[in-house]
């Protein structure tokens, strides 16, 4: 279903050999569509409207942020606006990735507080 | 250009916050008697976090449609037939006390000068810290039925389910049934918390059956439960969770801590019940009440759902947590309500359609509240945040130092804030508001005297971009320079 060159999930997957994916198979649901977006520079295809912090966390991105005080990795937690741990750079934008769905081209930047 | 630097009040005689199964009721039921009416959600379409619907472009296949997305459905299409104006994808950061409602949205900013106001915001989901609980991969329940029920993605390769309530069994029937892998379930209640809770489960036969059949996939499926156990610790080994886990008594007290064994998977799915969503209600002051059959600290309110504050509505779980069936009634209650006070409907009219709301609301009801007590607060598993343990996730506020500043002096929330910062992040407190307050609870004395956070603005943050929206230099006004 995907098309990832070896490098890249080689990279999301922090260079362990790829697993089966947690999207569910299409015999329960239809991603209608599917487009590109760029994550940290890497070129990745997922379905449109799927919510940003998910596509993030199947292509094996679980450390969105880091904390504000003692740096420490932190990954989507409440995945319904509340939490503020999901927050990621959306084209410019500080928003919480559980609150952005995927559209063509979009420009996302994970890592804040580095 | 204009848009950008002004920014118009529109009236309108009710606003309805959530567009969840309350708030539908509650918007419907009051523009159908003629009032005019505008429901805000931040999501991008009606349901709720319970009904909450996959994005348009995901075609769910109809063997695989569950109750839940028909009902969601429903409610959705009530919303759209109806002369209700429907505001997605706006998030609320203000509410005024003469019920002026600030939001963000797609096209900028845009206000709302209700007459009445309905708050039907839901509820948040408590979960008590533990070392560990900050890693990327442990999430909350109620996150992972998000993922499954909206998203049809797996929460890991094998998951470790935790926590108590409805939602635990919700979430390991959903890993099976989405062909995942469940490693463990780990359930705060006993066998004999749930045999307890049976009697008043039979108030909805139907919804009792299909959770013993959720519970009967889960035995099939061999998974290893462990009742009346308490996660106490997560550590991360090359992506692996290693969760240790201790059995607790019904306070939440670790019995044996000696005894501890470990589970193990990628992602550890945990959350300790529900409890109502008050973010709003205090920042307008209502007065409020704690009670832990509600799920702690609710609005106080009336039998017609009027709170402390005229003009000013509570429907569904923000009035107590008792479920989705029950909220229905609460939202349709609260919105005639809000139109009889209007003078948009009759006194006598309402008594009439009132009787048979409550009637269901009370079987409704009995049945939430079965729920309620399979997810009570357990003030004792505070033991489970230990000293380095982080509390408020925001301001990385640690254990030790809310122990030290209670031991400084510290007697309420708000001073508590003050003195560690904690609550005071981003997300306004609304993660760690449960554990801070059991914590000073359990020095001062009571809930009651430890009191709640102050609510404050912005209830949620509002990035400066959508603020001003997109300008060049031409949109900046230049006044005409004085004459000499």
């Amino acid at each position: 279903m995907f098309n990832f060159n070896k490098k890249t999930i080689f990279k999301y997957w922090g260079g362990k050999k790829s697993k089966q994916s947690l999207r569910v198979a299409g015999n329960r649901v239809v991603r209608q569509a599917f487009t590109t977006l760029t994550i940290d520079g890497c070129e990745i295809k997922a379905p449109v409207g799927e919510i940003l912090a998910v596509t993030l966390f199947v292509n094996g991105k679980l450390t969105l942020k880091y904390s504000s005080r003692i740096k420490e990795p932190r990954g989507f937690f409440c995945l319904m606006g509340s939490c503020q741990e999901c927050l990621v750079i959306v084209d410019g934008i500080i928003l919480p990735a559980c609150q952005v769905f995927v559209q063509e081209g979009t420009i996302v930047k994970t890592g804040i507080n580095k | 250009m204009t848009k950008i630097f002004t920014n118009d009040i529109k009236k309108v005689d009710l606003v309805v916050l959530g567009a969840g199964p309350a708030g539908v009721a509650a918007a419907n039921v009051a523009s159908k008697e003629g009032a005019e009416v505008v429901i805000i959600d931040e999501n991008s379409s009606a349901g709720g976090q319970i009904y909450r619907a996959p994005p348009n472009e995901f075609k769910p296949q109809n063997s695989f449609k569950s109750d839940e997305f028909r009902e969601g459905e429903k409610q959705r299409n009530i919303l759209k037939n109806s002369n209700v104006k429907a505001l997605f994808k706006h998030r609320v950061w203000s509410v005024s006390s003469d019920l002026v409602v600030s939001t963000v949205g797609p096209n900028g900013l845009s206000s709302w000068h209700a007459r009445s106001l309905i708050i039907a915001n839901g509820a948040l989901e408590r979960i008590i810290p533990f070392p560990g609980w900050t890693i990327p991969g442990v999430i909350g329940l109620a996150a992972s039925t998000i993922l499954l029920k909206s998203q049809y993605v797996l929460p890991g390769q094998s998951t470790v389910v935790a926590g108590c309530g409805p939602l635990l069994i919700a979430v390991a029937n959903g890993i099976i049934k989405s062909g995942g892998k469940v490693s463990a379930i780990i359930d705060l209640n006993s066998k004999s918390d749930w045999i307890k809770a049976f009697p008043r489960l039979l108030s909805r036969p139907d919804q009792l059956f299909k959770g013993m059949s959720w519970f009967a996939n889960i035995m099939k499926a061999g998974i290893k439960l462990y009742g009346g156990h308490a996660v106490t610790n997560t550590k991360q080994v090359d992506n692996v969770l290693r969760i240790s886990i201790a059995p607790i008594n019904s306070a939440g007290s670790i019995l044996d801590s000696k005894n501890q064994k470990i589970v193990e998977g990628d992602c550890l799915a945990i959350g300790h019940g529900l409890f109502p969503s008050t973010e709003i209600t205090r920042l307008l002051k209502a007065k409020h009440i704690y009670d832990p059959l509600k799920g702690g600290w609710v609005p106080l309110i009336d039998d017609d759902f009027r709170s402390s504050i005229p003009g000013v509505y509570i429907a569904g779980d923000a009035t107590g947590i008792s479920g989705a069936f029950s909220a229905v009634q609460k939202g349709r209650i609260a919105g005639m309500a809000a139109v009889r006070d209007l003078n948009v409907m009759s006194s006598q009219k309402y008594k009439a359609k009132i009787k048979s709301e409550l009637i269901i609301l009370k079987k409704n009801e009995n049945f939430g509240k079965a729920a309620v007590r399979l997810m009570k607060f357990r003030p004792e598993l505070i033991q489970t945040i230990t000293s380095e343990t982080i509390v408020c996730r925001c301001e990385d506020v640690f254990r030790s130092e809310i122990d030290e500043a209670i031991e400084s002096g510290a007697r309420d929330l708000n001073q508590l804030k003050a003195w560690t910062r904690c609550g005071m992040g981003p997300c306004q407190g609304r993660t760690c508001s449960e554990a801070i307050e059991a914590i000073l609870a359990s020095k001062v004395g009571s809930r009651e005297l430890a009191g709640q956070w102050t609510g404050r603005t912005p209830l949620r943050p509002v990035p400066i971009e959508q603020i001003i929206g997109k300008y060049t230099y031409e949109d900046i006004p230049i006044p005409e320079n004085a004459p000499l």
